[in-house]
């Protein structure tokens, strides 16, 4: 199977017309659009997404305009999109009607940062009954037993969490990461991507080569989104980062 | 030992944290009732903190108001000037016996950011303090402090550069660091299993204030009031009563400029349920689920969330919570400062508030326990600010 690109900006991040142009552009090259909820509080991020969560929060960016978002998008697209957030939009939303107007405006997949797999029975039969896809993440400190139970709890991939630490660019990849591929991939039947620190080709390269199923980029997108904000500069170096990061992939597959 | 009160409380954080506070289970539910665990905190408590605290009969006061008679729990009392020590002892013991070398912890007003400092040169640990950048800039003493015993002091610029961001940041830490790193949590706030430890750690307060007080009395007391910001000196208070139904138990919230402005700190008057700092409990928060900021005089009360026991108790009406705003918090202060001589915490402040409100509407022989969760020196750049002599 082919090996995937997942591109993630925050929504909103400057404004919801800017996002929107950022997907098209991205989408030229990436399998995969992952759309970020800003929130107040993104304890899993680190200071780049941080930021980028506060510009969107600032230009008024609200839960409802995510899904504005994809629906315009879907007018050009069918680039599947992934939902990234922390679970308090949602229950503050309550969880039937977020999925419900999910679905309704396009999305594919939601991943919950901070909604562990004990506590998501009524999350996965809901998503299921909405015909939405659940992602959740692996660390390489977890357990063989609570990895199978990820995986169980999936659909569409697994996102294995190379490092030990928030989102943000990373200048190596570790071997930590890579022994962790190899261990997770043996015992999961869903597709294994890997995200968190990776911002260049050649990392990009050395996960697929190492058996990965993709790669996740976040952090090295929204970089440039905060030095060149809301142009047609910052669509084309994001349209060049995800091209270049592509290359890496079909390098590793080969 | 329960992972959820009700249904508040639970385990949201990301799945890299989950070993760690599996490991901090085993850990805890190993050595909790472990006699010779339980003899050196009890050691560290007396000897080093200054435990067992007087239970004092404020009768200047009680004078004054004229109702029911006012006694302090003096957790001012204690080293570094609040029940906070109580909490930073246990689980620095804790930490030791998992083997970890270095402590982070987060701090508002800075009492805890200073007991787990102490603790820290104590028991030779390397230590780190998330504190908001704003709560460094209005505590400066206990920044100070907490150098003095040897603790990097890190100001938290992200959010609102108050004590949930120092939060925030904290667990940011400990994502990276777990492996030789105690996350040392000073409220009973955070993901199970830290609610149970923190009040565990804080019931003491309780346990003996109750002894106490039938020492002294004879009886228990009608109402035992305490402020809650993130919970745990009123929980600590409150555990030991709360199977008694003849004793009233309040929890005082901050409520800021007004509990109808938006510039207060009252969780669960005015809050909703939500889902931070891994738990479900309530929240703050505008229409869109975003965490919003918070107002109090008080630095230990200028919190968005509570402890999910508190949402617990608040829904099966075991507890009352009421608000006290600034002002009448200042009054205290100052009410306290000149009848008894003690300077009382600006948190512990609005307990003290409110106990005066009820007093009056008492008889003279029924009782009210204030814990007086801290003393006030730390808070005396703020009150200058407002009364000259
Ligand atoms: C003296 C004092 N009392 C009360 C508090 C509030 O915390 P809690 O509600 O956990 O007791 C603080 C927090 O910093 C404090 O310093």
């Amino acid at each position: 199977m082919d090996k995937k690109l997942v591109s993630f900006i925050v929504a909103g991040d400057p404004n919801p017309e800017a996002t929107l142009k950022f997907m098209k552009a991205l989408s030229k090259h990436s399998d995969i659009i992952e759309l970020g909820i800003p929130f107040s509080d993104p304890m899993a991020d680190g200071e780049t997404i941080q930021m980028a969560d506060i510009r969107a929060l600032n230009n008024g960016m609200k839960v409802s305009k995510v899904f504005d978002i994809i629906r315009e998008f879907r007018k050009y697209s069918n680039t599947p999109i992934v939902v990234m957030t922390y679970y308090n939009p949602v229950f503050n939303m309550g969880l039937e009607r977020f999925l419900k107007e999910l679905k309704e405006s396009g999305g594919n997949g939601l991943i919950v940062v901070d909604l562990p797999v004990e506590d998501s029975e009524e999350y996965l039969s809901l998503c299921k009954k909405y015909g939405i896809n659940t992602i959740f993440l692996a660390a390489p400190n977890t357990s063989e037993d609570r990895i199978k139970r990820i995986d169980n709890a999936s659909s569409m991939f697994v996102y294995l969490v190379s490092l030990y630490g928030t989102t943000g660019v990373r200048r190596e990849i570790s071997n930590l990461a890579i022994d962790f591929l190899k261990r997770t991939k043996k015992l999961c039947k869903n597709p294994v991507y890997v995200g968190f620190g990776i911002s260049e080709k050649e990392h990009a390269k050395r996960f697929i080569e190492n058996g990965a199923d993709g790669v996740v980029v976040g952090s090295a997108y929204v970089k440039i989104i905060e030095e060149y904000g809301d142009s047609e500069e910052t669509a084309k170096k994001l349209e060049e980062k995800a091209m270049e990061l592509k290359e890496g992939i079909l390098e590793g597959s080969k | 030992m329960e992972m959820r009160f009700g249904k508040y409380g639970g385990q949201y954080v990301p799945e890299v944290l989950i070993p760690s506070l599996k490991e901090l289970e085993k850990a805890y539910k190993e050595y909790k009732d472990d006699p010779e665990f339980k003899e050196e905190l009890d050691y560290y408590l007396k000897n080093y903190a200054g435990r067992e605290t007087p239970l004092y009969f404020a009768e200047n006061l009680t004078k004054k108001i004229g109702g029911a008679k006012i006694y302090l729990k003096r957790e001012d009392l204690l080293l570094g000037g609040a029940h906070k020590i109580n909490n930073s002892i246990g689980q620095a013991l804790l930490a030791k016996k998992m083997g970890k070398t270095r402590l982070i912890a987060e701090t508002g007003a800075g009492e805890h950011g200073l007991s787990s400092a102490m603790v820290g040169a104590l028991f030779k640990m390397k230590t780190r303090i998330y504190m908001g950048a704003i709560d460094v800039e209005r505590q400066k003493l206990n920044v100070y402090k907490m150098k003095l015993h040897g603790a990097e002091v890190y100001p938290v610029e992200s959010g609102s550069k108050t004590l949930k961001d120092a939060i925030n940041e904290a667990l940011r830490d400990w994502v990276e660091t777990f492996e030789d790193t105690y996350y040392l949590i000073g409220s009973v706030v955070g993901p199970y299993p830290y609610p149970s430890i923190v009040r565990d750690f804080q019931s003491v307060i309780g346990k003996e204030a109750k002894k106490q007080i039938l020492d002294i009395e004879g009886k228990l007391p009608e109402c035992i009031v305490a402020c809650v910001g993130g919970g745990s000196n009123s929980i600590g208070i409150f555990n030991e009563f709360k199977n008694y139904k003849e004793v009233k138990l309040i929890g005082v919230e901050a409520a800021g400029e007004g509990l109808d402005t938006e510039k207060h700190a009252a969780a669960l008057l005015k809050g909703k349920e939500g889902i931070l700092h891994g738990m479900l409990s309530y929240f703050l928060q505008d229409e869109d689920g975003q965490i919003r900021p918070t107002h109090s005089i008080s630095a230990g009360l200028d919190y968005p969330g509570v402890g999910p026991e508190h949402a617990y108790l608040k829904d099966m009406g075991a507890v009352e919570y009421v608000g006290i705003t600034d002002e009448e918090a200042l009054n205290a202060f100052l009410e306290l400062s000149k009848t008894e001589g003690i300077i009382p915490a600006l948190e512990s402040s609005h307990a003290l508030a409110h106990a005066m409100k009820i007093a009056k509407e008492m008889d003279s022989d029924e009782i009210i326990i204030v814990n007086l969760s801290g003393r006030g020196d730390k808070d005396l750049d703020t009150v200058m600010n407002y009364v000259k002599f």
